[in-house]
């Protein structure tokens, strides 16, 4: 128990009259690659947005290398060392590719200095870079974010979780709106990040999230349905019930 | 890694240079631009005007056009920055260089008072919030007669002789006035430039751009905003302080919200997000104002007119849309 990188014991969260999640309790190993799963409106969104600070749980405490999270604003979150990217991509649209990068790698050393020059922070901007070529976006450093195709957005939205340097990378939906083509390389690409820190995913496509992960959570109507390595999920009966559906249901 | 932030250098050509040196001593062209103002205006009255304006707009264009936060009441600002000039000087007998300073620090102050509250507020609502708590610093000075004048104006504080290293100035001279104001300007310049290229001026870009985003990355946006909209209000007063040194009276409209109207529309016909922008959009605006109210009192109706053609058709103003115009400006970006 003590090992784990994350624990969530008991969270929920209520909006209104609604229980979007109810009595959550998991806990990820650190290096581990992790998917959630679940079909619409099963809580996975509610779930990974109090994991990444962006909402607070009703009830129920998150710990972080056994810290309390439970009040910390969503700004402190990446300081401790937990990054997302969103399912919606989320950039900065009007900057340049690499200032998209080197202002959030810039989070993790200056907020507030108004008198230095930017430009003389040449570590910040070599560790943009280096974040870019991770993801293979070097090329693209000099254009306008909005210029970029989706694929490549997506993996921006990528090298800019991954620039803070975080123990724990929280993805949501990494591959939506991809093609096939475009969907290989970002399988590829988190394989190689997973390589070296801790995942969590939230994916839709089942086929890819059950070749990727060492372990799987199934989420439905906000309550955990079943959590275990890829072999076990497939061959749960209730998940194949609510989810896979009888036709396997790969996506 | 052997890339460098300056990455696409060599490949520029001497034009794209000559600007690139030129943007990147964009203060020092603002000066010569200013320096040359007067001689190039019909009057030295229109110049200083247009100097005055041009300042309280740069530290406007900081919030508006910098961080994207639309605010409808930097009157109060400029307004604070000219009261309390006027009356550190009139009623406290401070010499100008003591009373310029005090009031910079307390229109900062008035600023945090402001900022605290707005910024914990978004949009339509930000703006309303900002334009409500200006009308209650409005209605403060038109009540605090005793010490504002009120409804008058405040009056009794000539500034006709600037000792300057022990070299005594005329400050009537309309020249001499002109240039001695632009020293505050420099100023103003100087700290703009240097906050839009520091850290914090591409943390403000971040916010304006994806607000969700910068703070996913770690800002603390909400602190971000009031630093900024107090800077922004410093920059705003210190064109108060200006207005007053220059007039020797502080109308009570400086206050007004139609003030803070004519900020917004000076930054949106000059460009906001463009350094030199808010002098173009201060010219322009206080130009047509001279031009068109020769021929009908009702000038605010051309004026508005025009406004509203460029809010349609050339959303970057006269500078940003000059720039983009520009290939050697755009591949800067």
């Amino acid at each position: 128990m003590s090992t784990a990188l994350l624990q969530a014991e008991g969270i929920g969260r209520r909006f209104g009259g609604f229980t979007a999640l109810e009595d959550i309790s998991v806990s990820f190993a650190r290096g581990e690659l992790t998917s959630i799963i679940g079909p619409n409106g099963a809580g996975k969104s509610t779930f990974f947005n109090i994991l990444s600070g962006t909402l607070s749980p009703s009830m129920g405490t998150l710990r972080f290398k056994g810290r309390e999270l439970n009040g910390m604003p969503q700004h402190r979150f990446v300081h401790q060392g937990i990054s997302r990217s969103y399912q919606i991509t989320n950039i900065f649209p009007d900057l340049s590719v690499h200032e998209n990068v080197r202002v959030a790698a810039q989070a993790m050393r200056v907020s507030y200095d108004i008198w230095r020059r930017r430009a003389d922070l040449v570590e910040l901007s070599e560790r943009a870079d280096a974040a870019l070529a991770s993801v293979g976006l070097i090329g693209k450093r000099g254009e306008q974010a909005k210029f970029l195709a989706h694929g490549q957005q997506r993996a921006l939205e990528i090298a800019i979780a991954l620039v803070s340097e975080p123990e724990l990378l929280l993805l949501d939906e990494p591959t939506a709106g991809m093609g096939p083509e475009e969907t290989k390389e970002m399988v590829a690409l988190l394989e190689r990040l997973a390589e070296r820190r801790t995942v969590l995913l939230v994916e839709h496509k089942m086929k890819m999230v059950l070749g990727l992960s060492q372990r799987v959570i199934v989420l439905h109507h906000g309550r955990l349905l079943a959590d275990g390595k890829p072999e076990e999920i497939r061959g749960n009966p209730d998940v194949r019930r609510v989810y896979l559906g009888q036709s396997e249901g790969y996506g | 890694m052997t890339v460098q932030s300056t990455g696409e250098a060599p490949s520029l050509s001497p034009s794209q240079r000559l600007f690139a040196v030129l943007s990147d001593h964009r203060v020092l062209v603002s000066l010569v631009a200013l320096a040359l103002l007067p001689w190039l205006l019909p009057s030295k009255a229109l110049a200083v005007n247009v100097l005055i304006y041009g300042v309280v707009v740069m530290g406007y264009n900081l919030l508006f056009g910098y961080t994207g936060l639309l605010s409808f009441g930097h009157a109060a600002f400029f307004g604070a920055g000219a009261y309390l000039t006027g009356i550190a000087i009139g009623r406290w007998g401070l010499p100008w260089f003591a009373a310029v300073p005090l009031a910079i620090a307390a229109s900062t102050a008035l600023a945090a008072l402001i900022g605290t509250i707005s910024t914990r507020t978004r949009g339509i609502y930000f703006s309303m919030v900002t334009l409500a708590l200006a009308q209650l610093v409005y209605y403060v000075a038109l009540q605090a007669s005793s010490l504002t004048g009120g409804e008058n104006g405040l009056r009794g504080f000539t500034v006709d002789r600037i000792n300057l290293l022990g070299l005594p100035i005329n400050f009537l001279d309309p020249v001499n006035k002109y240039y001695i104001l632009m020293a505050f300007a420099a100023l103003a310049l100087w700290v703009q430039s240097r906050i839009l290229n520091s850290p914090f001026g591409a943390v403000i870009e971040a916010i304006r751009e994806n607000e969700q985003r910068a703070r996913a990355c770690g800002y603390d946006v909400e602190r971000c905003k009031l630093i900024v909209f107090m800077l922004s209000g410093a920059i705003s007063a210190v064109g108060g302080c200006m207005s007053a040194l220059h007039l020797s009276i502080v109308p009570l409209d400086s206050l007004h919200y139609q003030t803070s109207g004519m900020i917004v529309m000076m930054v949106l016909l000059g460009g906001a997000r463009s350094f030199f922008g808010p002098f173009i959009g201060a010219a322009t605006f206080l130009i047509l104002e001279d031009v068109v109210s020769l021929w009908t009192p009702h000038w605010q109706i051309v004026v508005g007119a025009i406004f509203v053609v460029f809010v349609l058709f050339l959303p970057k103003g006269i500078w940003g849309t000059l720039l983009d115009g520009l290939p050697v400006a755009r591949a800067q970006r």
